[in-house]
């Protein structure tokens, strides 16, 4: 085939290169934001079995070296659209864990004003763009983002990408296909990451994919494909920050795939009772966290009481965090119909529930 | 003042709208090469280019909501959805983003995005493709609907929807694109969420949208030799709906009759009834009529699809009906 388009689709490296060529502050970097993402959803757990936190909950618990690697492969002036398992993405990503256990709490402070809960985070600052409930709904709007990126500028190692997440079961659904053909038709600076934890809730990636090697769905569009493992922090990022310079430079869209393992059930309230007692057994020991620890401390790079260190200030960052929401005042009542629209709407019915839609003036009115 | 097409008006109004906006682009099926299904976009390729002009795959939700991503980094994208039956393949994208993306991030993201498409029977185009499904979307916070009936507001709704910040979805109609009407030169801009007093008169008020309203001023003209003031409404925007108008209109003719393309149970109909008799219960003399479409999925064979459909001599009865009901003429 002369079609220098076509791209191939490969399992990446299942172990990245040696920690001797890595910064060792970036790498304990890397051990503090897995080791505080960890303490965060711990935290988050419990204080959903203590009611400070309603809702759906889904936790990073297992995902934390795919967090890290893949933050740590984003620029700055890049766009994040994540799904709804994204509390640490936006901590990594560097969203004070205050207003993001704030969201979680349902606080004004929080990171989206209350408005959104565990599945909505938003924060212009660090353009993280939600924080999505619907599965695989992010994915047709981030593909937007990257038409606008393109629409306004143009390929080259300065300008800003789009990296949109999705969960392993989310491959089987229509906004999936649409989403990537139309990226691929119209090469937009795009890198699609396949979070793949192996369970869509209770459904294994077997029993709902057809392919279930899932980077391989790539080779229907024409586009780059590849599978890194996602215990592996350095693994990660290495792979995303290759895949996001194609996509910036080029305008090459890519589908990247992580493979790690969810701790605990989908959500907080989900047991988990269709994992077998050795499923369990293999996810506690591909725990990336103690892993990287041992990593790190076997090459010298971090020593036992540094790393003692890192886990107590994450416990107390999140600790922190709780404090912050806690006190944070919940939204007013009054502010209930603020930033439902952005221009002002002449007209619109601003009834409470009981409230009349139209009364009659007073006679000699 | 120029005589035009509703087609038309909403051609001239896309053109001067991306020529005033480079931010506006246009994103749809066949609305490039093809010219557009029903040829609203004749040209505009060839003038603006396919970087403004965006031919896309069969692909209603990818599309739609690649619409509102772009719309959230702040360009202001104009979708056509080739008809509104098939909106249902973007639903989620319209219900559970376009709506509720601005709230659910506390108000950090604006999308200011338009949706174009038509609804409506008539066509002989049997059940799936004739519906009126603008309920469903007039039904959601977060989102505005207007229905223009003429070709002045198919100008000045649409101008209002491109340069609004949020949602709009701008209800086209199959069966008035050919329509002819007085169209504002320049700058015309109507403001959205404002109902249109078509046509004044004191015995009855007649409120309509879209298709509808043309029929019930066609009528109220016709009644007018035997003696009958109608007064007719256009609704305009569903979302928001003008209840204000409705209610003032009501309270002057203490008769209203309602005329909708959609099925009445649940219709938009239902709702404007409801204010009715909330905002003008004591002013009136008899019930609150409908006259809507019957409840089948719209069949094929002509005289079907015509006796399934409100027309004019329906809403007529229904007129008579009620105003013998309260005692009109005697």
């Amino acid at each position: 085939m002369a079609d220098t388009r076509r791209r191939t689709a490969r399992a990446g490296k299942t172990r990245s290169r040696s920690l001797a060529h890595e910064d060792q502050e970036v790498l304990r970097g890397y051990y503090r934001q897995m080791t505080l993402i960890r303490a965060f959803e711990l935290r988050a757990a419990e204080m959903y079995t203590r009611a400070k936190i309603g809702g759906y909950c889904h936790l990073n618990l297992g995902e934390e070296a795919t967090v890290v690697g893949l933050m740590a492969a984003l620029r700055e002036d890049d766009y994040l659209f994540a799904t709804y398992r994204e509390h640490g993405y936006a901590l990594a990503r560097g969203a004070d864990p205050g207003r993001v256990m704030a969201e979680l709490f349902g606080r004004a402070s929080g990171l989206s004003g209350g408005r959104g809960g565990s599945m909505h985070m938003f924060d212009q600052e660090i353009r993280l763009f939600g924080g999505y409930g619907i599965v695989g709904a992010q994915m047709p709007v981030a593909t937007g983002a990257a038409l606008a990126l393109a629409y306004r500028g143009g390929p080259g190692p300065g300008s800003p990408a789009v990296m949109c997440l999705l969960g392993d079961a989310t491959t089987n659904i229509g906004a999936f296909h649409e989403s990537l053909n139309l990226a691929a038709l119209w090469q937009l600076p795009i890198v699609y990451v396949i979070v793949n934890n192996q369970l869509g809730m209770g459904t294994s990636v077997q029993a709902s994919s057809a392919e279930p090697d899932l980077y391989k769905r790539c080779c229907a569009y024409r586009i780059e494909g590849q599978r890194a493992d996602g215990n592996d922090v350095l693994a990660v990022r290495d792979a995303a920050r290759a895949a996001l310079e194609r996509a910036r430079g080029e305008y090459r869209p890519a589908l990247l795939e992580t493979v790690s393992y969810r701790l605990r059930g989908h959500s907080v309230v989900d047991p988990a009772k269709y994992r077998s007692a050795e499923e369990n057994d293999r996810a506690r020991a591909a725990d990336p966290l103690p892993a990287f620890r041992a990593r790190l401390t076997a090459a010298g790079v971090l020593g036992e009481d540094a790393a003692t260190q890192i886990e107590a200030e994450a416990d107390k960052a999140a600790a922190a965090a709780v404090d912050f929401a806690d006190a944070s005042p919940a939204p007013e009542v009054s502010t209930l119909f603020d930033g439902v629209y952005a221009s002002p709407v002449p007209g619109l019915y601003r009834g409470m529930p009981g409230d009349p839609v139209a009364s009659v003036p007073a006679a000699g009115a | 003042m120029t005589t035009v097409t509703y087609r038309q008006a909403l051609h001239d109004t896309l053109r001067a709208e991306m020529l005033r906006d480079e931010d506006i682009f246009l994103i749809g099926e066949e609305i490039g090469v093809f010219e557009g299904s029903y040829k609203i976009t004749a040209g505009l390729l060839a003038e603006f280019g396919p970087r403004r002009v965006r031919d896309t795959p069969i692909a209603e939700e990818g599309f739609t909501g690649m619409a509102i991503g772009a719309a959230m980094l702040g360009l202001r994208p104009v979708v056509e959805i080739m008809t509104i039956n098939f909106s249902l393949l973007a639903i989620d994208q319209i219900i559970n983003n376009a709506a509720k993306l601005r709230a659910v991030s506390g108000g950090q993201v604006r999308v200011p995005m338009v949706i174009r498409t038509p609804g409506g029977g008539g066509q002989q185009l049997s059940a799936t493709h004739s519906q009126n499904l603008e309920v469903f979307y007039a039904h959601v916070p977060g989102l505005k609907v207007v229905a223009p009936s003429t070709p002045a507001d198919a100008k000045g709704l649409l101008a209002s929807a491109i340069r609004d910040d949020d949602p709009v979805l701008v209800l086209e109609n199959l069966a008035l694109y050919n329509t002819r009407g007085e169209v504002p030169d320049g700058e015309h801009v109507t403001e959205i969420g404002q109902a249109g007093v078509l046509r004044e008169g004191s015995d009855i008020t007649l409120i309509g949208y879209s298709r509808a309203a043309v029929i019930a001023l066609g009528v109220a003209r016709r009644l007018e030799a035997d003696g009958i003031s109608a007064e007719v409404i256009d609704l305009r925007s569903l979302r928001p709906l003008d209840r204000d108008t409705i209610c003032a209109s009501v309270r002057k003719t203490s008769r209203a009759v309602i005329i909708e393309d959609d099925w009445l149970s649940y219709g938009i109909g239902a709702e404007v009834a409801a204010t009715v008799q909330e905002g003008a219960f004591d002013y009136l003399d008899a019930p609150v009529r409908r006259v809507a479409a019957a409840e089948v999925p719209l069949p094929y064979a002509k005289p079907l699809e015509l006796a399934a459909l409100p027309d004019a001599g329906a809403l007529t009865r229904v007129i008579q009906e009620t105003l013998r009901a309260t005692g009109f003429g005697r």
